[in-house]
């Protein structure tokens, strides 16, 4: 190829990059960047221009005990929804992998929900969840049992959330899984039988490994769901009671549009940012890494 | 839905012992409970919420009230507006950077790729603020272009596609340049027809996403020119003095019933299209 | 740098728009609204819009439903901030503050030019006017306004044997009679619900001023939070739950609460009379309606939403918003309207029209909301309003689900609060 074909081809292939660039520019490069630059400017009072302040709003936040109970709840939601989801998941596609009266219609019942908007999801769940009127506690009652507040008392609420989510999410991750699991050649299940294994070793020592893969992947979308969807709070809790169910990216929608506090969000949010690339880091190296092996 | 959505040869499948069946049949009954619940409640009179009786008079009027008191016709329609913009659009501009990645020399292009390929993380609704901001600024509030420009380079599309037209062999393209065919025309003629499952699959992933999305619309939508089905929903189960279940019940079916009945109807498809989109 | 940029950008976006909006002949008005979208709401008021139109040809007026007050501001707002404002909007009374400081609106005494006008401006309930007034201002006209009012369920006082007739008139009163339906139901129902998500703020409003007590400063630079009158408020309401066991544990939520006094789980609830309609539509026993109880005196917070004129608007487009509002609170539209909707008529010219003097005596309940109004205070109102309202409500909600006490919570509050507002203390 001479020299100028190559540079019409290298200029033909920038004008093909052209829409997305530009699109991806403005979306996701340029807010990124003037996130970061807001989180380092107080506004000005009463029509005073902005100051720069340095790390002062990150001190602000840290002082802000509002925020660390939000990231502790944040923590605690992604630890109930992930590992809990994730075994569902792998639980739900052990069972339709196997043969099984009606299994279409069990897989279909599994993976439904996930084709739900959360909010549809949550008006549904307000319903078992109100107290005294709702389905949960009027079963609850009907056993003798007295009734919990589910969304209001501040030590059940977010468990009552991360349930939700946790139904909502298993059936996704449960077909990853069931592929995974389709694709493991039968000869490993048959020579496991002559020799005798039982099915629980032949579950730790071969398919469990053998799903590794999945597995991470799994877990990184898992991950980055437990931050970015906060769509089933403007229903259920709207983060009460008293923060108890607030998360970070609800929290920076407060902070934006309850608050108008603009510079306390891009504070925030440049918080998550960085959580998020710590999942990013662990899916360009590690998870990468390995499927490449595999 | 029959048995055959996975292609799996008896051989390979396993009895299970009586008991997982079972909890198979309790877990599966325990999932679909609350869309069941959606439904008795939906088609019963409010009386009946949470009394369960076989005899109970059926009634639509909640779906009738839901109707009438929200404009969700308004709503189907710019959610239908905006699906259908968001997916073609993406094709395009997925499709166009995918064939640069894949087959033309750009100076850096693996960490151009890497960058795009961030967007997987920092994706518009976390950007919330400086992207209504650059939204404000360029006149989208309140518009479907709005909701769904932020979407249209996709890093999630570009990748596949990438993928997908990496696997197609050289020498189609080699012979369709022979016969004279131009840069586009190649890749309308041969990379495009056989992407097709991958826009198949990318396509039904990105209808769900939006059609279902909540947070971004919300946020740059003002009324019900521009508001899609889940911000109507919202704004219709939030209101300033209570709540009637039944109705709620009624719209929250109404809202999903379109997706719901295609997913039905095409589960095979929906289920390979999350996987081919979600496992390389 | 980048505020600049988007100043540039607005400008002239504005000015396009604004050359767009000159060239017509008709005014153009639009006005935002707070409904939740649908029902008899958004009906009623299409209808008022048609009427005024009809009467008005030169002017046309737009309404925006843009879901509930927090919702509506929210989108006013953006609205604002997209170069695309409203000429008046009817937002959350309490929005002043906010209005204020982003100058968005303007003071109705500076459009004012006749006497007859002024005469207008000084006809309205001053219960009303209080949320709308600033330095001796007037920015807010009331329109969609509530109080908070008592729902009790005579089938359910009877049954517990109790004078179905008699809803309680002071705190210790009410925890009683609570008290006694619990017991008297085996625990099958609770006394009394008051609801507390959504609002928290504005219930335990009404709790500080029945004991004696205002929240905040008239000119919303300053909060009373941790008062002790405040403290004893707070513990009243949590002792409803934790001494009479009158009232669940936890908080009770604003959305479904009319869903449990419909179906009879408490005797009796507090709410916003905007709730007046539909229990009368929904309620299959007898239900009353009272002022809430007192402790030292009656008290309620007034709420819901007042017409603003929007300062971006022309000087014509405020004469057409000015003329459209006069229109809407004119005694027999506010009278229509506070038949069909259950909120109040905002003048004392209202509630003489006979329409109104024929409702109230056929239905009682409906002058309860303007009786209590001599008893009315402004709503919780001040700069840096979300964050001081949250700090209250956080409060609140803490001490209900026990895990602060009242005094520990309302001073963890105050601090908030104080910081909130640190940059506006004089």
């Amino acid at each position: 190829m001479n020299l100028n074909a190559h540079r019409t081809m290298q200029l033909y292939g920038a004008l093909l990059l052209l829409p997305a660039a530009l699109l991806l520019t403005a979306f996701a490069y340029l807010p990124t960047v003037t996130t970061v630059i807001n989180s380092l400017f107080l506004p000005g009072f009463r029509g005073e221009p902005a100051a720069f302040v340095g790390l002062d709003n990150y001190r602000v936040l840290m002082d802000d005990p509002t925020f660390w109970k939000v990231a502790r709840n944040n923590l605690l939601y992604a630890l109930g929804t992930v590992p809990t989801s994730m075994a569902l998941a792998l639980g739900m596609a052990l069972l339709v992998n196997a043969r099984l009266p009606g299994r279409g219609l069990v897989r279909m019942a599994y993976f439904t929900p996930t084709i739900l908007p959360m909010i549809a999801a949550a008006n549904i769940w307000m319903f078992f969840y109100a107290p005294q009127i709702g389905l949960f506690n009027k079963l609850l009652g009907a056993l003798g049992f007295a009734g919990v507040n589910w969304l209001g008392d501040p030590g059940v609420a977010l468990g009552s959330v991360i349930v939700m989510s946790v139904w909502k999410e298993a059936g996704f991750f449960m077909i990853f899984y069931l592929a995974a699991l389709q694709a493991i050649p039968p000869e490993l299940k048959e020579a496991a039988d002559l020799e005798g294994t039982s099915r629980r070793s032949f579950f730790w020592r071969v398919t469990f490994p053998l799903l590794m893969p999945t597995t991470l992947f799994v877990l990184i979308n898992a991950l980055i769901n437990a931050v970015r969807v906060v769509d089933h709070l403007f229903i259920l809790t709207k983060g009460g009671p008293n923060n108890a169910t607030n998360l970070l990216l609800y929290y920076v929608y407060e902070n934006a549009f309850s608050f108008f506090d603009r510079t306390m969000a891009a504070t925030i949010t440049v918080v998550i940012l960085l959580v998020l690339a710590v999942v990013a880091t662990l899916k360009f190296t590690i998870l990468d890494r390995r499927t490449h092996y595999q | 839905m029959s048995t055959s959505s996975f292609p799996v040869s008896p051989r390979r499948t396993l009895a299970l012992p009586r008991l997982e069946t079972l909890a198979a049949w309790l877990l599966a009954v325990i999932w679909i409970f609350p869309l069941l619940y959606a439904v008795w409640a939906a088609i019963h009179p409010p009386a009946y919420m949470v009394r369960f009786d076989l005899l109970a008079p059926l009634t639509l009027d909640n779906f009738t009230n839901a109707w009438a008191q929200a404009p969700f016709a308004r709503d189907y329609l710019n959610t239908f507006a905006l699906v259908t913009g968001v997916v073609l659009a993406q094709f395009v501009v997925c499709t166009l950077a995918a064939f640069a990645f894949a087959r033309f020399p750009i100076p850096g292009k693996n960490l151009l790729f890497m960058l795009v390929l961030i967007q997987l993380f920092v994706f518009p609704e976390v950007l919330i603020v400086e992207n209504y901001r650059i939204a404000s600024e360029l006149g989208l509030i309140n518009t479907i272009t709005g909701i769904g420009l932020p979407y249209v380079a996709s890093a999630f599309g570009i990748f596949l596609l990438r993928q997908t037209f990496k696997t197609i062999p050289r020498e189609l393209e080699d012979a369709a340049r022979i016969e004279g065919c131009g840069w586009l025309e190649i890749l309308w003629k041969v990379y495009v027809p056989l992407a097709k499952p991958t826009y198949l699959a990318y396509g039904l992933v990105s209808i769900s996403h939006h059609w279902n999305n909540f947070l971004w619309p919300l946020v740059v939508t003002n009324s019900v020119e521009s508001r899609p089905l889940t911000v109507g929903l919202g704004v219709f189960s939030a209101p300033e003095t209570g709540v009637n279940w039944a109705t709620v019940s009624a719209a929250t079916l109404l809202s999903i019933a379109p997706l719901l009945v295609a997913f039905l109807l095409f589960q095979r498809q929906f289920v390979q299209s999350f996987l081919r989109a979600g496992i390389r | 740098m980048s505020s600049q940029f988007s100043f540039a950008m607005t400008a002239i976006a504005a000015a396009l728009l604004g050359a767009g909006h000159a060239s017509a002949n008709s005014v153009d008005l639009t006005m935002y609204y707070p409904v939740s979208v649908g029902g008899a709401l958004t009906e009623v008021v299409d209808n008022l819009v048609e009427e005024f139109e009809s009467e008005h040809p030169d002017i046309n007026v737009e309404a925006i439903y843009a879901g509930n007050y927090d919702d509506t501001r929210v989108r006013a707002m953006s609205a604002m901030e997209a170069g695309d404002t409203p000429q008046l909007s009817v937002l959350f009374s309490i929005d002043l503050y906010e209005l204020i400081e982003q100058n968005a609106i303007v003071a109705f005494d500076d459009l004012i030019e006749t006497e007859e006008e002024q005469a207008w401006l000084e006809s309205f309930y001053p219960g009303l006017m209080e949320n709308g007034q600033l330095d001796g201002k007037t920015y807010g006209i009331p329109f969609q306004r509530s109080t908070i009012v008592l729902f009790w369920n005579k089938d359910a006082f009877e049954a517990a044997g109790l004078d179905p007739e008699t809803p309680p008139e002071n705190w210790e009163e009410m925890a009683e009679m609570a008290a006694t339906v619990r017991e008297a139901s085996n625990g099958e129902q609770w006394g009394v619900m008051v609801p507390s998500t959504g609002y928290p703020y504005w219930m335990f409003q009404a709790f500080a001023f029945q004991n004696g007590h205002r929240l905040m400063s008239d000119d919303g630079t300053e909060v009373y939070f941790d008062d002790p009158a405040a403290v004893e408020a707070l513990e009243y309401w949590v002792s409803l739950a934790t001494e009479h066991n009158a009232m669940p544990d936890g908080t009770i939520e604003w959305g479904t609460l009319r869903q449990n006094f419909i179906e009879q789980s408490t005797a009796m609830m507090w709410h916003t009379t905007g709730n007046l309609t539909a229990v009368r539509n929904e309620a299959n026993f007898d239900f009353g309606v009272a002022m809430l109880p007192m402790k030292t005196q009656r008290g309620s917070p007034t709420g819901g939403g007042n017409f603003y004129i929007f300062e971006d608007a022309s000087e014509e487009e405020q004469r057409a918003a000015m003329t459209f509002i006069r229109w809407m609170t004119a005694p027999e539209r506010a009278a229509a309207w506070s038949i069909e909707t259950g909120y109040m008529g905002v003048s004392p010219a209202a509630y003489d029209t006979d329409a109104l003097q024929r409702y109230v005596a056929e239905f009682a309940p409906a002058a309860v909301a303007r009786d209590q109004l001599e008893h009315g205070t402004a709503e919780l109102s001040t700069y840096q309003g979300g964050r001081v309202r949250r700090a209250l409500d956080n409060a609140v909600q803490a001490a209900l689900t026990g895990q602060m006490s009242p005094a520990e919570a309302l001073s963890q509050a105050q601090r908030e609060a104080d910081a909130a507002l640190r940059r506006y203390a004089q």
